[in-house]
């Protein structure tokens, strides 16, 4: 269940109340987020959409505890972390989060393997445990036989797979992901999507994600608008590919 | 002008970097004055050396002594202006560290052969008169705080008589060449003379003569070593230039160090800068592709890229340059006299400036024509 | 747990041309610096080994070295019949000595430098017990005959063993080659001191010091109390070693200082590189940094994973440099030993102490310059840094 009007019952994954935003720019304030308000239940696909500059990457950064609001808090999973400290942050989003960017966002220096494997050097595991755990994700999204590559050796779909290969490996509470279909071809970002539409419905993976392409908006359960700092709840699915209201 | 807004743009954009990129060129330009220095102090001798003056030593060795009465046998040949002679004190004032040469000077001949030795007039006439009188250099003076009329006690175990001598400041001299000695303390002869013991009287460290011209001082050098053959005490002359050349030689390879340590620097100096600069301009790709997009030529750009190393060149080794010239003095005074005096000379600047704006032109210069030939297409498509 | 290190040998890898800048930057302060100090060390060495523990060296009151003053034959005896000195037999191993220098032609440049040449006795050798003879055979007393020590033939032209040379107005032959174990009397030239006064015209009864081996070092202080309580010496007693130790000063401080200033402004400019090259990888390396940021890799995971990167690169360097240098080891040079006037060869006395100093420095230059840089990476906000493009 997904709301958007702040009224919900407090047994939500995320709940975010009265979230502000402000930055200032050359000496003025620009209110990017305005008393937001979300609601977001365990399994949920949501995509975010709006015009440029709504400030959906902003909202993304905070619920992943990039960022935090100029007011307001956010809640996952009864932890509170507009109030923790920096390094508690770092903590908590190393064992919730999982990140999905428009850039993949690899290291180009360590193979397939060990990229997906960098999150789980957080964790105690050890090294045939974490083995397990990389070669599982790495199957889960299809590049077993890619493990040992480099990413200038793999094409743009691929890399955004190993990217969420990465983001699931250490099985966070939910996924963020900022436009994961920006930099691929229609056939590509089709593939991209049916992984995480496979991550929703078989592994019921909570998905928050960021688009401005309608074929993604489609797979999502709920499509929320983000629009002068308000979130707006869309169409409904059927009639997305309609037009973005 | 609107190229120069953008290059000084450009310039400030990390100002980290240009500050660092800078101060290696301060710090390259800091040590080639240092090294250029202390090259110019090993090699002073020779370089102040007087073309006309020639140096009769003992031929067996430059402890032994001359007599005095080979003088007058000398004076005969022609082509000689006049002739001095000296010995060594090798005193000690106060420390062992405090170390200065002690010379005892024929006072009648000194400054017709060393000319550029120049002092007021009174002093030297109250010199002349006074047995236990002694004129000495600036520099020496200067260090120990030294004026016309102090008392100097200086010990010495050279010779087996008298072990503490006193002796009356009378003059301060200076050297007219530039680099000149000023650091000896000379006294009379005669004074020396009286004081030796009957073995040493009338002997002679070593005579230096001028010549009326420089021409003479093959001729007249022969002569001289002819005339003495086979005697009790054989000379040896030469220029003062080729005395002093093998003095300095037996410093040992002093110049090889010099240079390769030189060599080392210049190489270092011209990879981080020209890696700097690549760095710099691998990051612009994008903008300078957009320039050209625009209608900056080719020409442009690379003058562009070229102009802003060699601007950083110039200003960071001016730096090092000022640096080097306030600092020189304070080692100067560290050394404690164990070296001539060192000399910022205005040539060593100049080649400076030469030196950065060398470098700063080749180390500019492939990134320069990199950017120069930057393809529009390739460029906006590597983001 | 920290950013795994394999991913810092990569990237330093991957930025071959700029890390390579940084390394010859370092690896050629610490080759200068190793080479300034391993000189003068060669040079105090060269010198210090001159002396023994049970030597004791007699000279003129307020000489500063040995050829400035004069020691006469009756206190020469003095010193013989002093106690705490040895003795072969009855025989005092006490060796007066003239001492003074001649020139010759160097190898290198074929011009002159002078060469300390010392006219001793023919007990030189007991006196001095650590030199042997290498080659040939010592002087017969009363011949006008040479020994050199292992540095002078190669030195200098015309002083192999079996030369005849002519200095001082005489003939003399090269009959042996002595070995002083790298002292400075292996750059010395040795006679008879009888015939070295008849050729330098000094009277016989005057030498430039005396030598005199101890029972044992213990003895120093008993034949130095002995000989300057009695009013007719006028000397100064010191043990050889000492003396020795003083002879280098001058020379030493000079190479030091120069070598101390060349080498400070050499790691000014490598840390300057190095900073340049680190803060570039910081730049370039933005968008990855923020992403392991993003992952959960905190502050400190980061500053420890570039000032790892800067050691790496620093440590190479240095080791880079120690072995530039290495080869340096033993090479001789000559100079002008200033408190005697006399070329002295020594050789460039590279030791495991010194190769772990540059080592050290090395690392504390990569450290300067991998601090800054390190922090500016963990330091940037990572939203901005994920955005960039």
């Amino acid at each position: 269940m997904v709301r958007v009007d702040g009224n919900g019952t407090g047994s939500a994954l995320i709940q975010v109340r009265g979230v502000d935003k402000n930055y200032s720019r050359a000496g003025e304030t620009i209110h990017v987020l305005q008393s937001l308000n979300l609601d977001v239940d365990k399994g949920e696909f949501i995509a975010f959409m709006g015009p440029s500059g709504s400030g959906k990457t902003t909202l993304l950064n905070l619920l992943g505890g990039l960022d935090l609001p100029t007011h307001g808090s956010i809640t996952v999973a009864g932890d509170e972390i507009t109030h923790m400290s920096a390094h508690k942050l770092t903590e908590w989003r190393a064992r919730h989060v999982g990140f999905i960017f428009q850039m993949y966002n690899l290291i180009p220096v360590l193979t397939a393997f060990q990229n997906v494997e960098l999150p789980l050097l957080l964790t105690k595991l050890s090294r045939s445990e974490r083995r397990q755990h990389v070669e599982a994700a790495l199957s889960i999204v299809g590049l077993a036989d890619r493990m040992n590559h480099y990413p200038r050796q793999l094409s743009g779909g691929q890399e955004q797979r190993v990217a969420i290969a990465r983001a699931i490996v250490a099985d966070p509470t939910f996924l963020l992901c900022d436009e994961p279909t920006g930099d691929l071809d229609r056939k590509s970002a089709d593939e991209i999507l049916d992984l995480l539409t496979r991550l929703s419905t078989e592994y019921h993976k909570t998905i928050l994600m960021v688009t401005h392409d309608p074929a993604a908006a489609e797979r999502a359960h709920t499509l929320l608008h983000l629009n002068k700092g308000v979130l707006v709840e869309g169409a409904h699915l059927d009639s997305v590919a309609g037009g973005v209201a | 002008m609107k190229f120069g807004g953008l290059l000084f743009a450009n310039l400030f954009r990390k100002k980290i970097r240009l500050l660092l990129t800078i101060g290696s060129f301060a710090a390259a330009l800091f040590l080639f004055t240092f090294l250029a220095v202390v090259k110019s102090a090993f090699s002073r001798g020779v370089e102040v050396a007087g073309a006309d003056r020639l140096v009769v030593i003992n031929r067996t060795s430059i402890i032994q002594p001359l007599p005095l009465a080979y003088r007058d046998k000398m004076m005969v040949i022609p082509g000689i202006r006049a002739i001095t002679h000296a010995n060594w004190f090798g005193g000690v004032y106060q420390d062992e560290k405090n170390f200065f040469p002690q010379i005892a000077i024929d006072i009648e001949n000194q400054r017709d052969v060393y000319s550029e030795i120049v002092m007021p007039d009174d002093q030297w006439k109250t010199f002349l008169n006074d047995r236990q009188g002694a004129v000495v250099g600036a520099r020496t003076a200067k260090r120990f705080g030294w004026k016309v009329g102090d008392r100097i006690p200086i010990k010495t175990t050279l010779f087996g008589g008298n072990n503490s001598w006193e002796f009356n400041i009378d003059g301060i001299f200076h050297n007219t060449k530039p680099g000149g000695d000023e650091s000896a303390f000379w006294f009379q002869w005669k004074y020396f003379d009286e004081n030796m013991p009957a073995d040493y009287k009338g002997m002679v460290g070593w005579y230096v003569i001028r010549l009326n011209s420089p021409d003479d001082a093959e001729r007249v050098a022969k002569a001289i070593d002819t005339e003495f053959t086979n005697s009790n005490y054989e000379t040896k002359t030469e220029t003062e230039s080729a005395f002093q050349a093998g003095w300095a030689k037996q410093f040992g390879n002093i110049e090889f160090l010099i240079l390769s340590i030189g060599s080392v620097v210049f190489f270092t100096l011209l990879l981080v800068t020209g890696n700097t600069m690549a760095i710099a301009v691998r990051e612009r790709t994008g903008e300078l592709a957009v320039l050209k997009a625009v209608g900056f030529s080719d020409r442009a750009v690379l003058v562009m890229v070229l102009a802003e190393s060699i601007l950083i060149a110039v200003i960071g080794g001016s730096l090092g340059l000022l640096l080097a010239a306030a600092a020189v003095p304070v080692l100067g005074s560290a050394l404690n006299g164990l070296l001539p005096v060192l000399v910022v000379s205005y040539s060593t600047l100049l080649a400076g400036i030469g030196f950065a704006l060398g470098v700063g032109a080749l180390s500019g210069l492939i990134p320069a024509f990199g950017a120069m030939r930057l393809r529009v297409v390739d460029a906006l498509r590597r983001v | 747990m920290p950013i795994p290190v394999v991913y810092n040998f990569r990237s330093v890898r991957a930025r071959w041309p700029s890390a390579i800048v940084a390394v010859l930057g370092i690896a050629g302060t610490v080759g200068v610096f190793i080479a300034m100090l391993s000189l003068a060390k060669g040079f105090k060495a060269t010198l210090v080994a001159s002396g023994t523990a049970d030597n004791a060296l007699v000279i003129r009151a307020g000489a500063t070295s040995e050829m400035m003053g004069a020691v006469t034959l009756d206190e020469v005896k003095i010193v013989q019949d002093a106690p705490g000195v040895a003795r072969s037999g009855s025989q005092p191993l006490v060796s007066p000595e003239v001492v003074v220098i001649a020139p010759f032609p160097l190898r290198s440049t074929g011009t002159d430098a002078n060469v300390q040449v010392r006219g001793v006795s023919a007990n030189a050798l007991l006196v001095r017990d650590q030199i042997k003879i290498a080659q040939g055979r010592f002087f017969k007393p009363g011949l006008s005959e040479l020994v050199v020590g292992r540095n002078v033939p190669g030195t200098y032209t015309g002083l192999d063993l079996g030369d005849t040379v002519r200095f001082g107005g005489g003939t003399w032959t090269v009959v042996g080659v002595f070995d002083a174990g790298g002292s400075s009397f292996d750059s010395e030239v040795w006679c008879d001191s009888r015939i070295l006064d008849q050729v330098y015209k000094y009277p016989e009864n005057v030498y430039q010091s005396v030598t005199a081996h101890l029972t044992s070092p213990a003895a120093l202080q008993q034949f130095k109390d002995t000989i300057t309580a009695d009013p007719r010496m006028n000397v100064d007693v010191s043990s050889e070693i000492d003396y020795y130790a003083k002879q280098s000063t001058r020379m030493t401080t000079l190479i030091t200082i120069l070598g101390g200033v060349v080498a400070a402004i050499m790691a000014f400019g490598a840390i300057f590189g190095a900073l340049n090259t680190m803060y570039s990888a910081v730049a370039e390396r933005s968008r990855e940094i923020a992403t392991m940021r993003a992952i959960g890799f905190g502050a400190p995971s980061v500053v420890v994973s570039f000032l790892i990167e800067a050691l790496l690169i620093s440590f190479v360097g240095g080791l880079l440099g120690c072995l530039a240098v290495l080869r340096l080891n033993g090479l001789t040079t000559g100079a002008m030993n200033w408190q005697t006037f006399s070329h002295l060869a020594f050789a460039f006395r590279i030791t495991p102490a010194l190769l772990a100093m540059g080592i050290v420095f090395a690392l504390v230059m990569g450290l300067v310059g991998g601090v800054p840089p390190a922090i500016r990476a963990a330091s940037r906000p990572v939203a901005e840094s994920l955005r960039e493009l």
